[in-house]
């Protein structure tokens, strides 16, 4: 069953076209991730989905159906900000949030205490925000960069909960701009300029991309060679890598420099795949 | 002159924030500290900066007009313009004027276009590389960097990791701190901290080295207490080793770590 449900989905703000024709589907079970620099229209297209804002054209189904406050009642949404109070205590956001939904509130996550929510580490904190956002055992999950933040332990057992969620049947959105994350999901849609300009697996959104690796004992020479000639370098250790440049390009501006290297071409990385899509 | 830090303790009241931290900050590099919220990042890198005084062991580090530091999610005064900004920068720092330098990082973030924004009206990921630039703006010896690039997205978070490596190119011993292990990667020496003590250090290679046993990659785990998930799939640490071995990423590394110090079965 489909989960979410998105055709041709678009969105102008005046003259702006933040969302263009934009295809989703995330079925039962499924974990998708949606990637994208800022103002690549993830936020617009989550808050569509989640029935905050119309579209100009195309439309949502959420199980099936229009989105609404039935539809509401089935999904569970952790945005970036957690959406708690830092006042009250784990309990006591539980018990509002459960509140709210007109169901029994769950236990507060071992640990979280009894005092204000703001004074926990941020990992409770988002342990906190998940146990909110579960109590009405909800079809859907939306969550918004859910393990920005925290500890590598203390984030696999975040998504251990994440995958449990998926294995019992609720359907998972995720927007991160982390690789860390993105490669938890079970499929990545790439967005850019509103649209979607990749699907897929890791390699399937890399594509075609290729990055220029620069492996020289004088690692700061050829990058300062390369940015004085123009091409934007990046460092990777002691490595310099060049997203999408040229290789004939790096050898000249190297050769001129008289900076000895060993220049070879790789696959793009998924977040250098990222820059190049958002056009720079 | 290398700068860093010997056998560092920093406590607050009965709160042990780092112990026995050793970490060198040599000049033409990149050196990253990774870690969980509270692990102790921001401590260590305010020791660097002059801010916090240790409770026991060596600190070196540059004079202090010859520090650059970026306080987590800071971007300059939010009330001044981008120019305005660079402009009490070099006033500070009693340079003669922002000069050609700035103009060159201002170019290469993609800021000069709003040289004459406020602070406040900038995007975040605009506002961090203005924390940047004004900490690079002087050429210090060392510069620190609290967590320049939580929250931004992958197009700004590349720019400012062009400005890291730009100064650490130009000479200055770069301190970065980062929650995230694939930003580690770009660094040439990674220390990893879990509550105030180092996890794993050395350089990306050889912290993915250090793994003892083996980590597999499974359809279900035989041990869930030993198991992570990566994607549909999962990741195993079987500490004897195991001829299916595949080859960690820092972040396998540091969760195999990080189940070794809680569960005390440490090497």
């Amino acid at each position: 069953m489909k989960a979410i449900e998105a055709r041709a989905l678009t969105r102008r703000f005046g003259a702006f076209t933040a969302v263009a024709d934009v295809d989703l589907v995330v079925e039962t079970g499924e974990i998708v991730g949606v990637l994208g620099a800022n103002g690549a229209g993830k936020t617009t297209l989550m808050r569509m989905i989640l029935g905050l804002l119309h579209p100009s054209a195309g439309r949502v189904r959420l199980f099936g159906l229009p989105p609404s406050r039935e539809t509401r009642r089935r999904i569970g949404y952790v945005p970036q900000g957690l959406g708690l109070y830092r006042d009250l205590s784990a309990a006591e956001n539980l018990s509002f949030s459960a509140a709210a939904f007109g169901v029994a509130a769950a236990l507060p996550p071992p640990g979280t205490g009894t005092g204000a929510l703001g004074h926990l580490p941020l990992g409770q904190q988002r342990a906190v925000a998940f146990a909110a956002a579960l109590q009405h055992h909800p079809d859907l999950l939306v969550l918004d960069e859910p393990t920005s933040g925290v500890a590598p332990l203390a984030r696999a057992r975040l998504w251990d909960r994440i995958r449990e969620q998926a294995g019992a049947g609720a359907a998972v959105l995720v927007t991160t701009h982390y690789m860390d994350e993105a490669r938890q999901a079970d499929r990545l849609v790439l967005m850019a300029a509103g649209r979607v300009v990749g699907r897929g697996q890791e390699a399937d959104i890399v594509g075609a991309a290729r990055a220029v690796v620069v492996r020289t004992p004088d690692w700061s020479g050829a990058f300062a060679a390369c940015e004085a000639a123009g091409l934007a370098a990046t460092l990777a250790g002691t490595e310099v890598r060049l997203p999408g440049a040229d290789l004939e390009a790096v050898r000249r501006a190297l050769g001129a420099s008289g900076v000895p290297a060993e220049l070879s071409s790789a696959p793009a990385t998924l977040e250098e795949a990222m820059v190049l899509a958002a056009g720079r | 002159m290398s700068w860093g830090v010997a056998g560092l303790r920093v406590s607050f009241g009965p709160t042990e924030a780092l112990d026995g931290i050793n970490l060198e900050v040599p000049p033409g590099r990149v050196t990253a500290v990774v870690g969980g919220d509270g692990a102790g990042k921001t401590t260590l890198l305010r020791v660097m900066a002059g801010l916090v005084a240790p409770r026991a062991g060596t600190v070196r580090r540059p004079r202090q007009e010859q520090i650059g530091y970026l306080p987590t999610r800071s971007g300059g005064f939010r009330d001044l313009t981008v120019a305005e900004n660079l402009e009490f920068v070099a006033a500070a720092a009693r340079l003669p004027g922002t000069g050609r330098r700035a103009d060159d990082l201002l170019e290469r973030t993609g800021l000069a276009p709003f040289r004459k924004r406020l602070a406040r009206d900038l995007s975040g990921g605009m506002r961090q590389k203005l924390g940047v630039v004004m900490a690079m703006l002087p050429s210090p010896a060392m510069l620190v960097l609290d967590e320049p690039t939580t929250g931004v997205d992958p197009v700004s978070r590349a720019d400012l990791w062009r400005l890291i490596a730009l100064a650490a190119a130009q000479g200055a011993a770069v301190l970065v701190s980062s929650a995230y292990l694939d930003e580690a990667e770009r660094a040439a020496w990674v220390m990893v901290l879990r509550e105030g003590r180092s996890l794993v250090a050395g350089t990306p290679a050889e912290v993915t080295a250090s793994l003892p046993g083996a980590v597999v990659d499974v359809d279900a785990p035989t041990d869930p207490a030993r198991a992570w998930r990566r994607g549909p799939r999962w990741r195993e640490w079987r500490p004897n080793g195991d001829p299916t071995a595949i080859a960690p990423t820092l972040e396998d590394v540091v969760i195999v770590a990080s189940l070794a110090a809680e569960t005390g079965r440490a090497r």
